[in-house]
């Protein structure tokens, strides 16, 4: 690494700022939308009528069987076919949001049901509804459990939206490969972006494992 | 213009298509059989009483387990070259995802020795055998089965990682379903069929694996 990487990084600053915002935009959509549409599954497989279980049952198992990439590229290629006109960023989105909500479904379900049934019987014999069940009952334990492994598939999700980039999305990763198109030094761009996905992912995790012990108390 | 549904051309490639599953199985294979030798010492360092080791372990994992493993292949792709070491793109991958999966069964391996009961040492040194001995014929073999559950969730999500060699032109499944889809534009078809392929090997994957955990009971 010499004065011409630094100088090179200079110019680079507004491109790489983009570029990183982007990347943290992207993760954040999508962490936050598969994350309601993970807790619906969840809720619908751990207590869904059939049928409804069923469908959430192919949704996961398909979404969870199938590389992120091919799930990114299918959603790049596939809308324009039902005559859906999305934008690299809407479908590279779209594809994440997919695959977060099926991950999300898996622990909500896993976390639900461990919770002993009699909770359910107890909260429906003093008069609540199913939902207020849900919401002041079950889903406030149920956190606990979701949040470790939560936090985790926050980090693969972020480690994910690298992948972006294959369909031409301009996050941090697209953006160092631009750059080092210009510039030829691929190895300290590379490692620059190396440290920038483990200084986020590390920090995700640190900010979990904070929230997580504040919980335990 | 509407679209209409037709596999011909999909399955006129479909060899193509199986060819590019092997070969992701192939990959995969490799590079869990390397993970596996970094894991298993990885997990002793982990749990070992050197503090140094169980420090470099630490680092190990944290730094491989927070980088995509998209940027660990174009680094070593494409940036190795620049300190001279060539690697073609069959050997840069399988380093890449080998180095990748010896992070986390370092994890795997670590809640594996963690599950191992003490007095099972204690008994193993008791009946004269040396720490080595009591590791490898004592403590390994449990701890591999304590691990199975979770050896086998991260060779199947290993093997899904094998799409990312696409993107350095190795040809594998998600390679071939992409040269099918703009060769053709089969879009519905190409994805649906290389989809298919992939959960139907996760799915063979994981009813292998709970045959294993079945033939093995848990300790």
């Amino acid at each position: 690494m010499d004065a011409s990487f630094f100088d090179e990084l200079w110019m680079a600053r507004s491109a790489l700022a983009s570029g990183l915002f982007c990347t943290i935009g992207v993760s954040a959509a999508a962490i936050t939308a598969g994350s309601l549409l993970g807790l619906l599954i969840g809720v619908s497989l751990a207590e869904g009528p059939k049928p409804l279980k069923l469908a959430c049952r192919i949704y996961v198992d398909v979404l969870r069987g199938t590389p992120v990439l091919v799930l990114v590229l299918a959603a790049f290629y596939l809308p324009a076919v039902f005559r859906l006109n999305l934008d690299a960023l809407t479908s590279g989105i779209l594809a994440l949001t997919l695959f977060c909500g099926a991950h999300v479904g898996e622990i909500v379900r896993g976390a639900l049901q461990s919770i002993p049934p009699g909770q359910i019987e107890a909260g429906r014999s003093i008069g609540l509804t199913y939902p207020k069940i849900l919401v002041y009952v079950l889903l406030p334990q149920a956190l606990r459990s979701i949040l470790p492994t939560w936090i985790n598939t926050g980090v693969e999700l972020v480690k994910a939206s690298t992948l972006l980039s294959v369909i031409g999305v301009g996050d941090f990763l697209l953006k160092v490969q631009e750059i080092i198109g210009r510039t030829f030094m691929s190895l300290d761009f590379y490692v620059l972006a190396g440290c920038f996905y483990l200084a986020v992912n590390f920090a995700v995790e640190r900010l979990g494992k904070a929230v997580e012990r504040r919980l335990a108390h | 213009m509407g679209y209409s549904i037709n596999f011909s051309v999909v399955w006129g490639s479909f060899d193509k298509l199986l060819s590019g599953l092997s070969l992701g199985l192939g990959l995969a294979a490799a590079a869990v059989l390397m993970g596996m030798i970094i894991g298993l010492i990885g997990g002793f360092a982990s749990v070992s009483q050197i503090k140094a080791a169980r420090t470099i372990a630490a680092l190990y994992v944290t730094v491989l387990r927070n980088l995509p493993i998209l940027v660990i292949v174009l680094i070593a792709y494409f940036a190795l070259p620049d300190l001279g070491i060539r690697l073609d793109k069959y050997t840069s991958f399988i380093l890449s995802l080998g180095f990748y999966a010896g992070a986390y069964l370092t994890e795997v391996f670590r809640a594996g020795l963690l599950s191992v009961p003490k007095g099972v040492i204690e008994a193993g040194r008791a009946i004269g055998l040396t720490r080595l001995q009591t590791s490898v014929w004592v403590v390994a073999p449990i701890m591999l089965r304590n691990a199975l559950p979770a050896l086998g969730s991260t060779m199947i999500s290993l093997f899904k990682d094998t799409s990312i060699a696409a993107v350095i032109a190795v040809p594998e499944l998600t390679f071939q379903a992409r040269k099918i889809n703009t060769e053709s534009f089969r879009v519905v078809e190409s994805w649906s069929v290389a989809s298919a392929l992939y959960i139907a090997t996760c799915f063979l994957l994981a009813a292998g694996l709970r045959q294993l955990e079945r033939r093995f009971p848990k300790f």
